[in-house]
């Protein structure tokens, strides 16, 4: 005699257990009062020459660190370590974005409460590491110049899992014929009123507006934990 | 590809819930956004190869498409989108960010069968 299967509900988040880890994450960063950034971006947007210039510059006010996600290389950790900031390296092997525990065990029992900004570089990759919540406290996506203005609309989910985004190679914007008009158009179609900041890592254009941005987002992330504290006493 | 992950995932969720209720898995049914990142096809496929050598080699994946819906300010309603590349209300098209529903990879349900 063959009995009909019965339907049990169970309603459990499949990314419960990277969800739990990012929470941990995300209350260990606000406990110590650092601001942590990840950056998301196709490969060879410019992630790493981004973020070396802002190590470099960001670093004369404040104390900021990286934790770096590379596939198989640790070229983009030697890199980055050239702006004289403490770079962990996390390798993932094949695996194509970062999770939560992946952080967690790279930061191991560092004292957060030293740094200011702490900067995640996710593996170049514009699908995977939408789904994985890494417990950062601004997500920004960069794209560049050089990648085609439809990109936001061939890849909505991780824009729309973003907080900000980046434009990259503006230097090349002219070469290329860069219609900055469209991007903005795209992007807020899959992400209406994201802030968008355009740089050049190569030439400078654009930091100190988006460095003014990470400045005044730090005093806002400080003063509303302070809030909070106060709130609870 | 991250769909194996998410696969390798579902197996182990769907066999400790087995284990727990006593049975094998038939069949698991998941709810997954339009927002969720994961692609179904390759989620399909990699159910598969997760459920090798597990007790739930054999079993289906059945998969509800949840749509996005978001909140719209202006209509004070909860609208559907019919995609995920124009954020505003099919209705009054005012831009809006306020995700519902959507972004959920989620086990529902789980056919057990008699061992």
């Amino acid at each position: 005699m063959t009995l009909a299967p019965r339907l049990v509900e169970v309603r459990k988040n499949v990314l419960k257990a990277n969800d739990v880890v990012a929470h941990a994450l995300r209350q260990r960063f606000g406990d110590s009062g650092v601001f942590v950034v990840s950056l998301v971006s196709s490969p060879g947007a410019g992630k790493t020459a981004f973020l070396e210039k802002t190590l470099t510059l960001l670093r004369r006010n404040y104390r900021v660190a990286t934790l770096v996600g590379d596939l198989a290389t640790e070229n983009d950790a030697e890199r980055l370590a050239r702006s004289q900031t403490p770079v962990r390296q996390i390798v993932t092997g094949t695996l194509c974005h970062l999770e939560a525990a992946m952080v967690e065990k790279a930061l191991g029992d560092w004292d957060l409460r030293s740094l200011d900004f702490l900067f995640v570089e996710n593996v170049g990759n514009l699908v995977c590491p939408s789904s994985y919540d890494l417990g950062e406290n601004l997500r920004m996506v960069l794209i560049s110049v050089t990648e085609g203005e439809d990109k936001p609309l061939k890849y909505p989910t991780i824009f729309n899992s973003s907080d900000v985004a980046v434009v990259t190679k503006m230097d090349l914007a002219e070469a290329v014929e860069f219609d900055f008009a469209t991007v903005h158009r795209n992007i807020q179609s899959v992400r209406p009123g994201m802030r968008i900041m355009c740089v050049s890592s190569k030439t400078g254009e654009g930091m100190a507006s988006y460095l003014d941005f990470l400045g005044a987002t730090l005093k806002e992330f400080r003063e509303s934990r302070v809030a909070t504290v106060d709130r609870a006493g | 590809m991250h769909e194996l992950s998410i696969a390798i995932n579902i197996v182990e969720m769907a066999e400790e819930e087995a284990e727990r209720l006593g049975g094998k898995v038939e069949a698991v049914h998941l709810k997954l956004g339009a927002l969720s990142g994961v692609v179904k096809d390759a989620l399909f496929a990699s159910y598969e190869m997760a459920c090798e050598g597990t007790q739930l080699a054999g079993s289906k994946l059945v998969v509800e498409d949840i749509p996005v819906q978001v909140f719209c300010s202006v209509c004070r309603e909860t609208r559907t989108l019919a995609t995920i590349q124009h954020f505003c209300c099919p209705d009054c098209a005012t831009p809006t960010s306020e995700i519902v529903q959507g972004k959920e990879i989620q086990v529902v349900a789980l056919e057990i069968g008699s061992q």
